[in-house]
């Protein structure tokens, strides 16, 4: 799968990367920092890197933190007057008094939206935590040791992979019910870690054949040690890449269960929560639905194209075509060693 | 072979079983299952909360009424035992008797989706890839990452509340005005010359060609009313049959190949003819006649591509059968739009439905009702389709340009191959293998419906089985749901597995 052809002793290579294009930095530059500089080319990433940060320090400067309060006078459980029919106020000259408008019982739309910014985007940060620390330590034990650990986890993964994320999602989502948006969270990510466990997994397989692994198993490191010290680090382009993408398919996740009403509950809020609240009333007071509407879309936006930039400056040949990475193809044999079956050009 | 799919039979057989009781102790222990009736003022509270109790083992603890479950499912297995046995909902109906229903209603509702998502996305997949790097590259590689970020329920809310609302509207009053002739014309210009490509010259003239023929077609159809009553007429039969006819003997075989022109004229002719012809006949007809005239129409396109066969009969026998089912679509479609103006009136005006799947009590013919169904089903259809769309779109791009990298390509272009035939029979067959197995996947995935947007639209699907069972803590429809999409999805995933084998030699089953 690998093209690379380091030097056996040297763990920290990332694949994809030849000789040639390790020389050319010519000033010793680290791995990390080829990664880097070739993620800042990429502008349109950059761009949505920033968007989304400025997004949550926006929301988190407004209404605040926890006890730590913001600029923004109103809170977001407050109820208020209603002004002008609830009506936003928001327009060049400033904010006015309830910038998004009011809700029908006169809550502040804009702390809303801002407290829903916060709580989706706090469950898409969390779910892409668990799930890949989870999806890593399944993926690593998994590819690493082979044999029967090997069949047995990746039975269980197989256990949890036959429901798709919508149905045990809002299943987990219901049971949580209490638990708040950090609960959620934490269940919805138990349930999300399989795709990256198997990645993970495929990437140890090749990983653990080749020599600075023999070498570091001669010298007499220990199996943690090899894992998490000497394979690690090489699979860390793929696991960075697929948890960005999951953390993107998180929050659309989070919103989705929440607009089914089994995720965060009123009256907290969630971009998801407000919108599947106020749907019915999109003919009379249609930008109860276009601000959260507008901030799910751009949230998972930016973090798709920090995503892809990702991708893009891991991986430099471009080899997005991933359906026979993440389907592997050894799921034919069930079970037995990935050697015995597969494409043999993509393994010389 | 044998002992492999024994053996995987047997290791899916298990996972289903640990998935049911993960999926069963959750759903049990996901909310109060007696909460609607403690809040109830009837006077036989206690009666009906004792009657529920006692029906649905709710005094067992989750995990044991998870077993006498899975010995209910171990009935269906079993066909001496007799019954199949999946529990009942809150209501007393047998969860067997709902799930055929529910399947029914998602089927008509994906299906259509489905195919016209895979059509759509490896079509423009395969575009943007031989245009890659280009204008049209870019906008349609932008388009797909926003409606990859776009949530399934905004989609389907915004068609709702948008597209049906204002639509119904404008057809009280169908005229368009002179701005919104021009700002069509003006996209659909734009993206024509994107997709044309080439220098600046020829896109120009695209553009204003296709951008000023739009704008008169649509000035057309304003003023004649037609969105009142529409219809092709005669003459726009004739140039669409034509039409599709030189768009399939240009792709599939080339514009120099006589047999392919001759196989192709066969079925445009005969499809007009049908089409002044056959008239009487489908004013009486019925769904049968319907399905029975498709299957004539696909076995004369089938036959007169044989007939004309040469050396190439194959490509002949397969431009004769896809002309001939979509001439024949058009024909249909014709008839379909003479029963739009009666249909219209018969609903009062505002055609584009927003809550269910048909119009409760709408009698009439098979004309009405399927006009009955397509505005039901448009707006849902296109909510699913736009977001699985994105997606084909990306794997058919990246697919196509591996591939187009390939050796065995450069090797056809260099033995002096057209390009048409470079990409039609050697790099887009290639292509299709991965993404076969990606289909057969997602179909597996289709009888779980789409959650969502049957619950946005209203439809009583599989997704809304689940969806409502779950709200009321219900654990037998949500178990049933389960049961159905898991069975299919591993079904499908061996299928998958079964049919890279078969298309890749490289890959071996053991």
């Amino acid at each position: 799968m690998s093209t690379v052809q380091g030097s056996p002793l040297e763990p920290k290579i990332s694949s994809g990367f030849d000789a040639a294009e390790r020389g050319s930095g010519g000033r010793g530059e680290s791995q990390g920092r080829i990664v880097f500089k070739r993620f800042l080319k990429n502008r349109v990433s950059v761009v949505a890197l920033v968007v989304y940060l400025g997004i949550i320090v926006f929301s988190i400067s407004a209404i605040g933190l926890g006890p730590i309060p913001g600029w923004w006078h109103y809170s977001y459980s407050q109820l208020n007057p209603q002004l002008n029919q609830g009506a936003p106020t928001v327009s060049a000259s400033g904010f006015g008094e309830h910038p998004f408008g009011q809700d029908r019982i006169g809550r502040d739309y804009f702390a809303l939206t801002m407290r829903g910014i916060q709580n989706s985007v706090l469950v898409m940060l969390v779910i892409g935590v668990f799930a890949t620390v989870l999806g890593v330590i399944v993926g690593a034990v998994a590819g690493y040791f082979r044999g029967w650990v090997d069949a047995v986890l990746m039975r269980i993964t197989d256990v949890f992979i036959v429901s798709p994320a919508l149905v045990i999602g809002a299943v987990v989502g219901k049971t949580s019910n209490g638990l708040g948006a950090f609960g959620l969270a934490v269940l919805l990510g138990l349930v999300s870690w399989m795709v990256i466990a198997r990645l993970v997994r495929a990437e140890f397989l090749t990983l653990r054949e080749r020599e600075f692994v023999e070498a570091a198993r001669v010298a007499g490191a220990s199996d943690g040690r090899i894992i998490f010290r000497h394979i690690l680090p090489n699979a860390v382009g793929v696991i960075i890449v697929s948890s960005t993408l999951l953390i993107a398919s998180a929050i659309l996740l989070e919103t989705a269960i929440s607009y089914l009403g089994y995720g965060i509950k009123s009256p907290d809020s969630s971009l998801g929560l407000l919108i599947g609240s106020n749907q019915s009333a999109f003919a009379t007071r249609p930008y109860l639905f276009w601000w959260p509407a507008t901030f799910i879309v751009l949230l998972a936006l930016c973090v798709n194209f920090v995503g892809d930039g990702l991708r893009d400056a891991f991986d430099p040949q471009q080899r997005r075509f991933s359906i026979r990475r993440t389907k592997e193809v050894d799921e034919v044999i069930a079970g037995q060693p990935l050697t015995d079956v597969g494409l043999p050009s993509e393994k010389d | 072979m044998v002992s492999f799919i024994a053996r995987r039979v047997v290791v899916s057989v298990l996972i289903l079983i640990a998935a049911s009781f993960i999926m069963y102790v959750l759903a049990a222990s996901a909310g109060n299952p007696l909460q609607d009736l403690q809040g109830s003022l009837s006077p036989n509270r206690q009666a009906l909360i004792d009657a529920r109790v006692q029906t649905q083992h709710l005094d067992l603890a989750p995990p044991l009424r998870w077993v006498l479950w899975l010995g209910g499912v171990a009935k269906c297995v079993v066909p001496v035992a007799g019954g199949c046995d999946l529990g009942t909902t809150f209501q007393n109906q047998a969860v067997t008797d709902l799930l055929p229903q529910a399947m029914g209603s998602t089927l008509q509702l994906v299906t259509t989706a489905f195919v016209l998502a895979i059509v759509l996305g490896i079509g423009l997949g395969i575009v943007t890839a031989l245009r890659v790097y280009s204008g049209f590259d870019y906008t349609v590689t932008l388009i797909s990452f926003f409606l990859f970020s776009l949530p399934s329920f905004l989609v389907a809310v915004l068609l709702k509340s948008f597209i049906a609302l204002n639509y119904n509207n404008f057809l009280a009053n169908p005229h368009l005005p002179p701005l919104a002739l021009l700002v069509t014309g003006v996209i659909v210009g734009a993206i024509l010359q994107l997709l044309v490509g080439g220098p600046w010259r020829r896109r120009l003239y695209v553009f204003l060609g296709s951008g000023l023929f739009t704008g008169a077609i649509l000035w057309y159809m304003s003023v004649s009313g037609w969105f009142i009553r529409p219809s092709l007429g005669p003459v726009a039969v004739i140039v669409l049959t034509a039409g599709i006819g030189f768009a399939i003997v240009a792709v599939l075989a080339g514009l120099r190949n006589r047999r392919a022109w001759i196989t192709a004229g066969i079925n445009v002719l005969v499809a007009i003819i049908a089409y002044f012809s056959l008239q009487w006949l489908f004013n009486i007809s019925s769904a049968g006649t319907l399905v029975f005239l498709a299957v004539i129409t696909l076995a004369v396109g089938i036959a007169s591509g044989a007939i004309v066969g040469g050396p190439d009969r194959g490509l002949m026998m397969r431009i004769g059968g896809i002309t001939s089912v979509l001439v024949g679509g058009i024909v249909l479609l014709d008839r379909f739009m003479q029963s739009w103006y009666s249909y219209s009136n018969d609903i009062g005006g505002r055609p584009i439905a927003t809550v269910g799947s048909q119009t409760p009590s709408l009698g009439g013919n098979v004309w009405i009702t399927g006009i009955d169904s397509f505005t039901h089903l448009i707006l849902p259809t296109i909510s699913l389709l736009l977001i699985s769309f994105a997606s084909y779109t990306r794997y058919s791009r990246s697919g196509m340009l591996e591939v187009l990298n390939q050796d065995y390509v450069r090797t056809a272009r260099a033995k002096g191959l057209p390009e048409r035939s470079v990409i039609v029979r050697h790099a887009f067959r290639n292509m299709l293998i991965p993404i076969a197995t990606l289909i057969a996947t997602d179909v597996g995935a289709l009888l779980g419906g789409a959650i969502i947007t049957e619950s946005v639209f209203a439809i009583s699907g599989m997704g809304n089985l689940f969806n409502i069972g779950l709200g009321r803590t219900d654990v037998n429809p949500v178990m049933g749901y389960f049961l159905v999409i898991a069975i299919t999805a591993i079904a499908f995933n061996f299928l998958a597995d079964l049919a890279y084998a078969a298309l890749d030699p490289r890959v071996r089953v053991r």
